[in-house]
């Protein structure tokens, strides 16, 4: 593999598979955040 | 008798006869870091002990690097096996709040685009003449987070891939690029974007995020990088766990432990073994002036890299999104989300930026972190670790 063939393979599987990972990421903070809501304050009303 | 005093005075010359050009440039250079440190406050945690050990290691007959010698054993006691930087890392976590990014966790791209600096200046260095490694190793200065950088070239040392004493040319770029993030940044920002794109007003992230989601997400995020990138999982890891002491909340004197005495003894040790390896005749090459001029060059790739999505996120979502958020996507935390808040004031008085810049800025340590435990992984699959 050329120098040049390894950096191109680096920059798109490195570059593509950071934003891939942190993409994913997002997508498991939207859910945690989902499913571990913050405590409603004390004294509203709960909704019909 | 005469000939014994004579001898005697030859003795105490002796330094002064091996006093070369080599160890004065290096005075001059440990002298430069001492300045920046102490007049300027350029990251004096890190610039005051490379500094010192510069200069300890660069005195003539200086035998401390020697086996044996006190840089050395430091060295080999934590920077060899790469457990300094990780004990920095603990610290890291623990002083790293996450809450604007689990508000706002769409704010974590930008993280990804800051780390566009590494892979842009791998090539470049490979253009240049860099060995695969070597290239490797200085990208990594993109990352835009010190102990990253040292953890990284440190395992190519360990290999025999590198030299030892180009940890030290890396660890000062990585290092005074960081602290220079304010001088770099401005201008890219405001070249790369309109005045009514910066003067763009966003609303309060206002999400409050529970403590249990708080505590679940260095959980999640050690498991996720143990499955996609094992190979960073140490640097991962390490942050994670002082960020779980901290936010778990029933570990506080580990956790403030973590923040302070660890990571102050690994800074100290580590900055002091650093500039040990910064050895005038290893040190002064034309090498190190290029890996200044590549660090250089990743720190305003990742700079362009986030703002130009900011901008193409400005334009998907009808102008709401402020591209000088963009910037604040790299590690320098949270150095890079001030630097996005004075920005933006400056051009709207009425915006104010920091928790959406923070929320980046905390994307841009984990993206850093991660791009580096994703290209270590792809090494390894390559067979180059």
């Amino acid at each position: 593999m050329s120098n040049q063939s390894f950096g191109l393979t680096l920059l798109l599987v490195g570059m593509g598979g950071t934003l891939l990972t942190l993409w994913l990421l997002t997508l498991i903070i939207r859910v945690l955040t989902t499913l571990l809501p913050p405590p409603k304050p004390k004294g509203s009303k709960p909704t019909p | 008798m005469i000939d014994a005093i004579y001898s005697g005075l030859q003795g105490l010359a002796e330094g002064i006869r091996h006093l070369d050009a080599y160890c004065l440039v290096m005075l001059a250079i440990a002298g430069g870091l001492f300045y920046l440190a102490v007049a300027k406050g350029v990251e004096p945690l890190l610039l005051l002990p490379i500094g010192f050990g510069c200069l300890l290691a660069n005195l003539p007959l200086s035998e401390l690097m020697h086996p044996g010698g006190v840089l050395k054993t430091m060295y080999d006691f934590g920077i060899g096996n790469e457990l300094f930087p990780l004990l920095i890392f603990v610290g890291i976590g623990s002083m790293t709040d996450f809450t604007p990014l689990l508000a706002n966790p769409k704010l974590l791209l930008f993280g990804a685009a800051g780390q566009l600096g590494i892979f842009c200046t791998l090539l470049l260095a490979l253009a240049l003449g860099f060995s695969r490694e070597s290239a490797v190793a200085v990208a990594t200065i993109g990352a835009c987070d010190g102990p990253t950088v040292i953890y990284v070239s440190n395992l190519f040392v360990g290999l025999g891939k590198i030299d030892t004493s180009m940890v030290g040319a890396l660890a000062v770029a990585a290092y005074s690029y960081m602290a220079l993030v304010p001088i770099i940044q401005p201008p890219i920002m405001r070249l790369l974007t309109t005045q009514k794109e910066r003067a763009v007003q966003m609303p309060s992230s206002g999400g409050k995020v529970s403590k249990a989601a708080l505590i679940a997400f260095p959980l999640v995020v050690t498991v996720l990088t143990g499955i996609i990138a094992p190979k960073g999982l140490p640097l991962m890891g390490m942050i994670m766990l002082g960020n779980f002491m901290k936010v778990s909340g029933v570990v506080p004197r580990l956790a403030n432990a973590g923040e302070n005495e660890i990571a102050n003894i690994a800074t100290l040790f580590l900055g002091l073994a650093i500039g040990g390896t910064m050895a005038g005749r290893d040190f002064l090459t034309v090498k190190t002036l290029l890996v200044f001029g590549l660090g250089l060059f990743a720190i305003v790739i990742d700079t362009v890299g986030g703002v130009l999505l900011g901008k193409l996120w400005y334009v998907l979502s009808g102008g709401k999104m402020n591209p000088l958020i963009g910037a604040a996507g790299i590690s320098a935390y949270p150095m890079a989300a001030r630097l996005v808040q004075t920005e933006g004031q400056r051009w709207n008085k009425q915006n104010f930026l920091l928790m959406h810049a923070m929320g980046a800025n905390t994307g841009g340590q984990i993206g850093s972190v991660m791009a580096a435990a994703i290209m270590l992984s792809v090494l390894k699959g390559l067979g180059l670790i």
